[in-house]
């Protein structure tokens, strides 16, 4: 009895499967598809699949995407596995630079159109792709950002009668001036989940490389340099002279840099009474800063300076980041994306939304949206000695010391020495394996 | 959502949806047809395991060989040598702040304020609000944390948590109430390592604090159904001999629901022990939060190429301390299954 109704399910079963396969096969077009991994989610995941639709549209292939902040751990996991996506885009090139020693994602020299890179990319992005010095080429960068903007209410400014400092001589006038104002000149935040502290090595790396020059900066990252040394030692110092003693020159002091968001930093500025002046930050922060107040209008109510030069002799000198592509599998799709991801066109769509600024000379000034970001572009263009984050440079160990460091640094600056002297112990076995 | 990434590849689609039932259904039918083949004898010995096989391969394959493989692992250094104990010495080194020692020590706070704290906690609110009409809905408040997930459960405490500098409107509930009630500076809940009582670091207590709200429905739900199987008249009986309530909940019930406790109380030690995604979504073990398995996931993740050597001698101390009380808890499930 009950097996006429098993074939009985069974054969309905089956017949609604292939109805379903039927129907579904029908719509479906044979173009293929490229998997991809990327870090962007919200607003700028909308923004990625932006740019993609022109491709998606004229060529047909479709986008298989995939986003993780924790990106490290997923896509070690996945490469490990087989698994791997055809394309990633990391905000850290290290990782890439591993799977490119162990051979797993492929050298682009014969994927990408090497003439249109040579010309349309400043050499330093395409050297950066190229961090094997075997001549070939790992990563390509479609858009970048500049670090080392110091963001400030142009109205508060002006109400004090403050001006921009042109020289690191009169960025420590301004600060004390504001200090005896009444007010701390700076906001500084550090938390960021496993991250936290990141905020904080930005200002020591820029530091470093304004100092002591690109040869210096290099070594250090590379491993070569001590933390102990005296030039690197001197960077934390300078950092010390903007936190002040105690820190006291940063708003609600260490406790307060511990335990603020990086994301809302800089938000006190726009209270009235603002509760600093100043606050170090990449130009992606601007966003924050509108979703924290909407009604915040770029270049009337925050603008930016670019953090002064310290050592004249490296005057122009300025810390990036980017987001770099790699290829782990080898089809023809995923050659014509990356091919396309190169393009000015391309990366025009995203720089006409906002938050990014293209390395490419081909998109004009004019598709930057705001005054903001053309500024931005126009430092980037002009930027005589451009090195990419140190941290992001180095081997996730010593990142992560360095961001710990960080911490323990702004909450006890007399323990600078002991600090250091732990990074240079984390440094000797961090580049070994 | 988006179905379509489904049909790109039919084959596979096809071979899921009518492969898989079917091979279990050629499995199941084909097990039977063998037993009905055997003696009449033998039939009740083989059928069970025909049952059992898969979920036992599935167990081998999932969990028990992964298992072996990383107590091989965990005695071996990321090149496939034999190193002896060369990675519990890097563990177990440099005590009382080198090696895993910090994640150890919050590991025990865990074992202990998290368990008491869902024990004492749970069986308040079971025991109390047993006396009351409205008890459904009290309990089914305290049981949704449950159904929350571990971070969102972080993200919500993050607000209680959240600190202003001093002389600031503070924005944290704990820190409004510190500064209003108490007239008193704001902390830094998850950043400050104060010790209280000069043992016990603030940020720790406070990270336990928002996982014992997540799990305490938990604890009160199971308690509270072995505090309703004590039979009313037992109850009855102690009145009747002038016992007061204190003294019933002391002498009778307690000592009824005490295998229950036990089972809880296990099971709690094991989720304190493997207490992972509050501490992750909190601090990453920053601030020194850090407990065992975050320390393993940073082993993983934060090396390149990933330190499996170190990162499976960890996991072998915790599956080592693990194992002992998951013996005990079964055998303790086990007796309180007898008693029914």
């Amino acid at each position: 009895m009950h097996q006429l109704w098993l074939k009985r399910s069974l054969i309905l079963s089956l017949a609604a499967i292939l109805t379903a396969v039927a129907c579904g096969t029908s719509s479906s077009t044979n173009a293929g598809s490229v998997k991809v991994m990327a870090t962007w989610t919200g607003a700028e995941q909308a923004s990625f699949m932006a740019v993609m639709k022109p491709f998606t549209d004229s060529t047909g292939i479709t986008i298989q995407y995939e986003a993780s902040r924790d990106q490290d751990a997923l896509l070690t996991t996945r490469v490990a596995a087989g698994n791997p996506p055809d394309l990633a885009a990391a905000p850290s090139p290290t990782l890439l630079t591993n799977f490119a020693k162990t051979g797993k994602v492929v050298a682009l020299n014969n994927v990408v159109d090497m003439t249109a890179l040579q010309s349309q990319y400043s050499p330093g992005w395409i050297t950066l792709g190229e961090p094997l010095n075997d001549g070939k080429l790992y990563e390509v960068y479609s858009w970048v950002s500049l670090k080392g903007l110091i963001w400030y209410d142009p109205k508060n400014f002006q109400a004090k009668g403050y001006n921009i400092p042109n020289s690191w001589d009169s960025l420590l006038n301004l600060q004390q001036t504001i200090k005896s104002g009444g007010t701390t000149p700076w906001c500084i935040a550090l938390e960021s989940g496993a991250a936290s502290g990141w905020p904080g090595s930005d200002w020591v790396k820029e530091i470093v490389l304004s100092q002591s020059g690109p040869t210096v900066y290099d070594s250090w990252w590379q491993g070569k340099q001590k933390w102990t040394s005296p030039e690197i030692k001197l960077a934390w110092q300078t950092w010390g002279t903007i936190l002040g003693s105690g820190d006291s020159n940063v708003y609600g002091g260490a406790k307060n840099m511990a335990a603020t968001n990086f994301g809302d930093g800089g938000t006190p500025m726009f209270q009235s009474p603002p509760k600093c002046y100043m606050h170090n930050q990449a130009s992606f922060i601007t966003s924050f800063f509108q979703s924290a107040n909407a009604s915040l209008q770029p270049v009337t109510d925050f603008n930016f300076f670019p953090l002064p030069d310290i050592t004249s002799q490296y005057a122009g000198a300025h810390v990036v980041a980017g987001d770099a592509w790699s290829m782990f599998h080898n089809t023809p799709q995923a050659q014509q994306m990356l091919k396309y991801l190169q393009t000015a066109a391309a990366q025009a769509i995203w720089v006409k939304r906002g938050g990014k600024i293209s390395p490419n000379n081909q998109v004009s000034l004019d598709s930057y949206p705001d005054a903001l970001s053309k500024s931005t572009a126009q430092i980037l263009v002009a930027t005589k000695i451009a090195k990419y984050d140190a941290g992001d440079l180095m081997p996730a160990d010593m990142k992560n010391a360095y961001w710990s460091a960080v911490l323990q640094f702004v909450a006890d600056q007399s323990k600078l020495n002991s600090i250091l002297a732990n990074l240079d112990s984390v440094q000797a076995k961090a580049y070994t394996s | 959502m988006d179905f379509s990434v489904l049909l790109t590849d039919i084959p596979t689609l096809v071979a899921v949806i009518v492969g898989v039932p079917l091979v279990l259904a050629a499995y199941i039918v084909g097990g039977e047809y063998l037993v009905r083949r055997l003696p009449d004898k033998a039939r009740p010995a083989v059928r069970p395991w025909i049952w059992v096989a898969p979920a036992l391969l599935l167990v081998t394959g999932f969990l028990v060989l992964p298992a072996v493989g990383t107590v091989i692992q965990s005695f071996q250094d990321n090149h496939g040598n034999f190193v002896g104990l060369t990675n519990f010495g890097n563990q177990l080194s440099g005590f009382p702040t080198g090696g895993s020692w910090i994640a150890i020590r919050d590991n025990l706070f865990w074992l202990i304020f998290y368990t008491l704290g869902a024990l004492a906690f749970g069986l308040l609110l079971a025991v109390v609000f047993d006396r009351v009409p409205y008890e459904k809905i009290v309990k089914s408040l305290i049981f949704m944390p449950m159904a929350i997930s571990s971070v969102a459960t972080v993200v919500i405490w993050k607000f209680m948590y959240a600190y202003q500098p001093p002389g600031q409107p503070q924005t944290g509930t704990l820190n409004a109430i510190l500064s209003t009630v108490f007239r008193q500076d704001p902390r830094t809940w998850v950043q400050d390592v104060t010790p209280i009582l000069g043992l016990f670091p603030l940020n720790n207590m406070a990270l336990i604090a928002a996982a014992v709200w997540g799990i305490v429905g938990f604890s009160m739900v199971i308690l509270s159904a072995a505090l309703k199987g004590i039979p009313g008249d037992l109850l009855e009986a102690a009145r009747v001999d002038g016992a007061g309530e204190i003294t019933i909940f002391r002498r009778v019930i307690f000592p009824l629901m005490m295998p229950t406790v036990v089972v809880v109380g296990t099971t709690l030690v094991i989720f304190a022990l493997k207490a992972f995604d509050v501490v992750y979504a909190f601090t990453a073990g920053n601030y020194q939060t850090d407990v065992l398995a975050n320390r393993m996931y940073k082993l993983l993740y934060d090396h390149f190429p990933s330190d499996y050597a170190n990162a499976s001698a960890v996991a072998v101390i915790l599956l080592a301390t693990v194992i002992p009380v998951l013996i005990f808890n079964l055998r303790q499930f086990r007796a309180v299954e007898a008693r029914r």
